[in-house]
């Protein structure tokens, strides 16, 4: 026996949900304003609507050359991507056989070792800055998209085992058995019907290491100090200096930035929910 | 040449011993069910025999090859397993397919194989479809036929059928003995439902805490059972059993409110005053006014075509089968029973094993 609910509670839930949706989205709706705007300073005004249109900020933004006259923001982007996807290969291609290994095999240390993994991540990226600044200088890595990837791989990986070990273990042990009375390996087994079944699951952790290297700054802004080397958060921040502050340029910048994770978000979002489920519910 | 030898198989998981020294042996095309109470062994045995645990010690011989040591995908066997273990990324074509693409086997005979077995099971309209559209039923044919495609020299069934509801419990049991006629594999069969390891084994092994209690065709063991074990476990409702004695004369057991014939030709040797536990099953009693069996009735359950009386004799718990259509007895009445003779059976009170000579 279901009831209708009254009219008057709709209304307070929309209300409610509405005022929630207007707190989330004013800020952002600034941003779009102040990228808008030829001007490019905030405005006093309580609604955010550009006085006049003009994409003079993202044209100054993306077409932005160096002294040399190189294209800076070509230059920058590229990093940004390269770091970002060799971040999500790098750290997914290293927690799925850890995971794996973790969620089926009994070893020495194998439950003491996800529990450290874990305890790491209680502590600030920051407070690690100045030893790995050290550790990058001596490796000469420092203003290197290598030395980027390399930190940030390793600060993605404990989670990304996280995940995956979860999934790994959602998967029922009998389809790596049939696999193996069908005929295949350990190995076959693994890579025929384990991975696939947790496809959804390391989309989701790929995502999440792409996303966390993509928008990382303050370790960027540590390690690189040569224009050519930096990544879009790190650029993006130079707009808005000491003595000057283009915050046109700097909302052009911020949503050229966020593009592109929200095209991946909506690329993935049908994974994203089963991977969501996938640990919780048992198909 | 036996197509399945077992050899002393033992096998502890953790401190528990699980297996304790089995010996079995399957000839070619034979239907074998193991089956027992959970916790028996069954599962770890179909699994040591699959090869997905090794077994402590023993010697497991597939046709000629020892297989002891070898992985399952060198043991040319097929498993059905109670969860079906369908790859849930693959149609059920490439479910079928996996194991023969594995093996290297030719495109065109794969094919060829897969809608054979698709027809042979029905499963033909469903090729396409992945595990996630497929009702318990359907999922369980595709499993089977996962196992058939690949023609092995051995099935292993792990309770196969205990996801399913009962009205296709009982239609698939029937096509699974249908399906082992018309292939003639060997097949080892584990359930803990006595009605399937009836109905589906041309050999019925009962195991009981990591050992074989006894094997046999099922009739005999049903008949004739080696333990007060098996005897309860096997028939449903389970076999009443009472304390009580061979009498003076050496020719009838009496306990309180019971007195029954001995066979003579099973139980000859039994010398009077002898301690004896006497178990009669429901189904082999009928009322009698002359009976020595005084059923006190408490609960009547009539079924239809037949009807169970639920009540006590000399103070123990029994029940007795009754013809549907007969004039059922009323709660609180007395229902006097006769039993024949070649149907009592006798066990030893402490070692609970037949005292048919020919049994235990």
């Amino acid at each position: 026996m279901s009831r209708r609910t009254p009219w008057w509670i709709e209304l307070l839930v929309h209300a409610a949900l509405l005022t929630a949706v207007a707190f989330a989205l004013y800020p952002v709706l600034w941003v779009v304003t102040l990228a808008l705007s030829p001007s490019g300073t905030p405005s006093p005004r309580a609604l955010p609507w550009p006085e006049a249109f003009s994409l003079d900020n993202f044209r100054a933004v993306t077409l932005q050359h160096d002294a040399a006259g190189r294209w800076l923001f070509g230059r920058q982007l590229f990093n940004s991507v390269f770091v970002a996807v060799a971040t999500a290969v790098t750290s997914v291609a290293l927690a799925t056989p850890a995971a794996y290994a973790m969620a089926r095999m009994r070893f020495v240390g194998d439950r003491a070792g996800m529990r450290v993994l874990l305890a790491t991540q209680m502590f600030p990226g920051v407070a690690t800055a100045v030893p790995l600044y050290v550790i990058l200088d001596g490796l000469r890595l420092l203003d290197t998209r290598a030395g980027l990837v390399l930190v940030y791989a390793t600060t993605a990986l404990p989670f990304a085992m996280f995940q995956l070990r979860g999934a790994f273990e959602a998967i029922p042990r009998e389809l790596e058995e049939a696999a193996m009375v069908d005929g295949a390996t350990r190995w076959q087994a693994f890579f025929k019907v384990v991975l696939p079944a947790a496809r959804p699951a390391i989309a989701v952790t790929c995502l999440f290491a792409f996303m966390s290297a993509w928008n990382e700054f303050i370790l960027a802004a540590t390690f690189l100090s040569h224009e050519d080397a930096f990544t879009l958060p790190v650029a993006l921040q130079r707009y808005v200096g000491e003595h000057d502050a283009a915050w046109g340029r700097f909302a052009a910048g911020a949503m050229v930035v966020s593009v592109p994770v929200m095209a991946v978000f909506y690329a993935v979002q049908r994974h994203l929910v089963g991977g969501l489920t996938a640990g919780s519910v048992k198909g | 040449m036996a197509a399945v030898t077992l050899r002393g198989i033992r096998k502890t998981l953790g401190p528990n011993l699980i297996l304790r020294g089995i010996d079995l042996s399957l000839t070619k095309g034979e239907f074998a069910v193991l089956v027992g109470p959970s916790g028996c062994g069954k599962s770890t045995l179909l699994r040591t025999v699959a090869g997905l645990e090794e077994p402590d010690s023993g010697t497991i011989v597939l046709g000629d090859r020892d297989v002891t040591r070898s992985p399952p995908r060198d043991r040319d066997i097929a498993m059905v397993f109670q969860s079906y273990a369908l790859y849930p990324h693959l149609t059920v074509r490439d479910n079928l397919a996996f194991g023969l693409k594995l093996r290297g086997v030719d495109p065109k005979e794969i094919a060829s194989r897969v809608s054979e077995v698709a027809r042979m099971l029905t499963i033909e309209a469903l090729l396409d479809r992945f595990p996630r559209e497929m009702s318990g039923g359907q999922r369980q044919r595709v499993a089977m036929g996962r196992a058939v495609v690949r023609r092995p020299q051995l099935f292993l069934f792990d309770e196969p059928l205990s996801n399913l509801d009962a009205a296709l419990r009982a239609q698939v049991r029937v096509e699974i003995k249908r399906l082992h006629a018309s292939l003639g594999a060997t097949m080892l069969y584990v359930t803990h439902d006595q009605v399937e390891a009836m109905t589906l084994a041309d050999r019925l092994v009962v195991l009981r805490a990591g050992s074989v209690e006894q094997e046999g065709p099922p009739l005999e063991v049903y008949q004739r059972p080696a333990s007060r074990f098996v005897a309860g476990f096997l028939g449903s409702p389970a076999m009443n059993f009472f304390n009580g004695s061979i009498d003076a004369t050496g020719r009838f057991a009496e306990a309180p409110g019971l007195r029954v014939s001995v066979d003579p030709a099973r139980f000859a040797t039994l010398p009077p005053g002898r301690p004896v536990l006497i178990g009669v099953r429901p189904h082999d009693v009928i009322p009698d006014p002359d009976g020595a069996i005084d059923l006190h009735v408490e609960v009547v359950e009539p079924m239809g075509f037949e009807a169970y009386a639920h009540g006590t004799v000399g103070g123990v718990a029994f029940v007795a089968r009754l013809d549907g259509d007969a004039a059922l007895p009323r709660p609180g009445e007395r229902l006097p029973l006769r039993v024949h003779a070649s149907s009592v059976h006798l066990f030893d009170p402490t070692t609970e094993r037949s005292l048919d000579p020919g049994r235990s």
